[in-house]
């Protein structure tokens, strides 16, 4: 009882016989709901048959909370077999014992999953199914675009200039900088090495024909399109992905619009555009990079070394880089928006998509590299 | 037959009691010393035009519009001059019902329920799910809604839970706002008997921005008419529906049949709405 006094909001409870009296005390509202639930659980319960009798005299405040305390205690007393009383019970306290007993009914638990051996072959063969479902999804949606590109230039459907350049500036003019910088920074990184390495064996000037051939063919393109397929691709996924939550998409189809042509063909188009003029700008910025360091860290003069790139890297090496962008730039577009699409109704599901779509066209763009690197392997001998 | 706003905020007993707001955006200014407050036990509606700043009143109490003058005062205490953890305490003894309901989209309505719960109260994940499982039933929501996410909600069933939300702290005051829009008629009048159960069970204050004429007859003790920036009516539905205004008469005036059913009920004589 001492114990008890220190506490301002809980429960006294006192045995006359067969007669349980509890008394709650203090303000039994949401606020000081940890603490009554605390002094609820340390108070024991009697067994058997016999008066329960709630005294509220000393209850300052209720509200549903703390009612709803009440009404479990009884709850619990009435199915031991225990014959409820309340006394001292005010008109407000009455009106909300009364609501929350109207409203207590048996919750509809949800059946606990259960892991099996049969579930997890199902899960399994499941995504499995999925991935060939993407597949066909994909085969099916470039499939779409190829025919509304025909219906193009058979001039039933439009294309649209305006939508076009303006995602030119997005993906392409306002991306600049960013592939300037980190072309930039890995020319740096890659010369540096490249110079120290073929140093040991005193050639230094080796390093050009190196660094120019890995850069035209292969780096520049790479990396501008990795930088595309974050920056631009996650952007097209939550673009697309936003509109679908708010029900813009299907307002453009019951418009009498495809949303392929007013959505998919314009970011398409500005993406298989920009990515080139990227890769190039790209390209140029990791050479005066290269240059550089070959300049200050290799002691090549600047002339020397554009004369041994001229000399020594040929121009297909620069082709062989480029041709790989437009088809790079074109799987980002189609993963971007595809993932776009799928998204249902929550948020979460938007960020899932977003992720989904800049991981799957990483990969893609490296998978499209490695395609073409197997070609030329294949194609020189 | 207006009341003057300032000789009704000199008296006691406000919840709380917004004075002379100015909020704009920019050049642009909305509402230009505007006065409000909420007494114990009332259901306010706040009326006016589309575009009159009624949303941007309400939000502009809650916080989250910024205000370029005025005072705002919660439970007698000006909200500037608190700290930054008794600001916490006034937010837990409001609940806001927002337009679209605002429900996590990634939660179930049980968790959407649970989350002030959660982060305010330090009690046992089993009574936090009764006390969502009542809140669910008490809203007149089914038991199987609860599991469900907003996605897989109709309009109205949104809108219940969203208020079983705002509800789940016991809150003093209910900010709604537009609560019956978008629902058809039949919902709307359910969503109106069960805010006054509510009202008169909990002891609930709301603050309601509405456009529907059959909510506010059936649920507003007091109606503030926001016009051009300003309060032009505060009073009761009388005052109101007596005050000069040509857009306040088309408002009103249009729907007679609502008028004599207000006066039927008023005079205590049984009658049903429309």
């Amino acid at each position: 009882m001492i114990q008890l006094a220190l506490v301002e909001n809980g429960l006294r409870t006192q045995t006359d016989g067969t007669q349980f009296v509890l008394r709650p005390f203090g303000s039994w509202i949401v606020r000081n709901l940890g603490e009554i639930e605390d002094a609820l659980g340390e108070t024991e319960f009697p067994a058997g048959d016999g008066v329960a009798v709630f005294d509220l005299a000393e209850l300052e405040r209720i509200d549903v909370a703390g009612a709803w305390l009440i009404h479990r205690a009884a709850k619990t007393l009435a199915a031991r077999g225990c014959r409820l009383q309340f006394e001292n019970i005010g008109r407000g306290a009455r009106i909300l014992l009364e609501e929350v007993a109207a409203s207590d009914r048996d919750p509809i638990l949800p059946e606990p999953e259960k892991v099996t051996a049969r579930g997890m072959v199902e899960s399994t063969g499941k995504s499995v199914g999925g991935a060939a479902n993407d597949l066909v999804e994909l085969v099916n949606f470039v499939g779409n675009i190829v025919t509304i590109t025909f219906n193009m230039l058979r001039r039933e459907s439009r294309l649209r200039l305006t939508s076009i350049i303006y995602h030119l500036e997005l993906m392409g003019l306002r991306a600049v900088p960013i592939v300037v910088l980190i072309t930039f920074v890995i020319g740096l990184i890659v010369s540096q090495q490249a110079i120290y390495q073929l140093r040991a064996f005193g050639a230094e000037q080796l390093a050009v024909n190196f660094i120019g051939i890995v850069i035209l063919r292969e780096l520049g393109v790479l990396l501008t399109a990795i930088m595309v397929a974050g920056r631009s691709g996650s952007a097209i996924t939550a673009e697309v992905g936003a509109m679908r939550m708010r029900e813009e998409i299907d307002a453009v189809n019951t418009l009498a619009l495809d949303p392929v042509e007013v959505i998919v063909v314009p970011r398409l188009t500005a993406l298989v555009i920009a990515v080139p003029i990227l890769t190039f700008i790209g390209n140029i910025s990791a050479l005066v990079a290269a240059a550089l360091v070959s300049l200050f860290y290799g002691g090549i003069p600047i002339d020397v070394f554009i004369d041994r790139l001229r000399e020594n890297v040929d121009f297909i090496n620069f082709t062989r880089g480029m041709i790989k962008a437009p088809f790079m730039a074109f799987m980002i577009g189609v993963v971007a928006i595809m993932e776009g699409l799928r998204v249902g109704g929550s948020t979460d599901s938007l960020g899932r998509h977003t992720t989904a779509a800049v991981v799957k066209s990483i990969f893609l763009v490296i998978v499209v590299d490695g395609i073409f690197v197997l070609y030329y392997a294949f194609v020189d001998g | 037959m207006a009341i003057n706003p300032k000789t009704i905020h000199s008296a006691r007993g406000y919840l709380f009691d917004a004075r002379d707001l100015v909020v704009g955006f920019g050049e642009k200014i909305i509402l230009d010393g505007v006065s409000v407050g909420l007494r114990r036990g009332e259901i306010l509606g706040i009326v006016g035009p589309s575009g009159c700043g009624k949303s941007v009143l309400l939000r502009t109490l809650i916080g989250l519009v910024p205000r370029m003058g005025g005072q705002i005062r919660y439970f007698g205490r000006d909200i500037d001059r608190v700290t930054e953890r008794d600001r916490r305490k006034i937010e837990k003894r409001w609940g806001v019902l927002f337009q679209h309901g605002a429900l996590f989209s990634s939660l179930t309505v049980k968790e959407n329920v649970q989350v002030p719960m959660r982060e305010h109260l330090s009690i046992s994940q089993t009574l936090m799910d009764e006390l969502a499982e009542l809140t669910i039933s008490m809203v007149g929501l089914n038991p199987d809604a609860g599991a469900k996410y907003p996605s897989e909600l109709s309009g109205g069933m949104i809108k219940r839970a969203a208020l079983a939300r705002a509800l789940a702290l016991n809150p003093d005051i209910l900010f709604l706002d537009e609560p019956t829009s978008g629902l058809d008629p039949v919902s709307a009048a359910n969503f109106d008997e069960l805010m006054l159960n509510l009202q008169q069970t909990l002891g609930l204050s709301v603050f309601m921005v509405t456009h529907d004429l059959d909510s506010i007859f059936r649920t507003c003790s007091r109606l503030v008419i926001l016009k051009d920036r300003k309060v032009l009516v505060d009073g009761d539905l009388d005052a109101v529906l007596g005050f000069e205004d040509d857009w306040v008469q088309s408002y009103f005036g249009g729907k007679q049949a609502r008028v004599e059913y207000a006066e039927d009920r008023d005079s205590g004589v049984a009658g049903a709405p429309t």
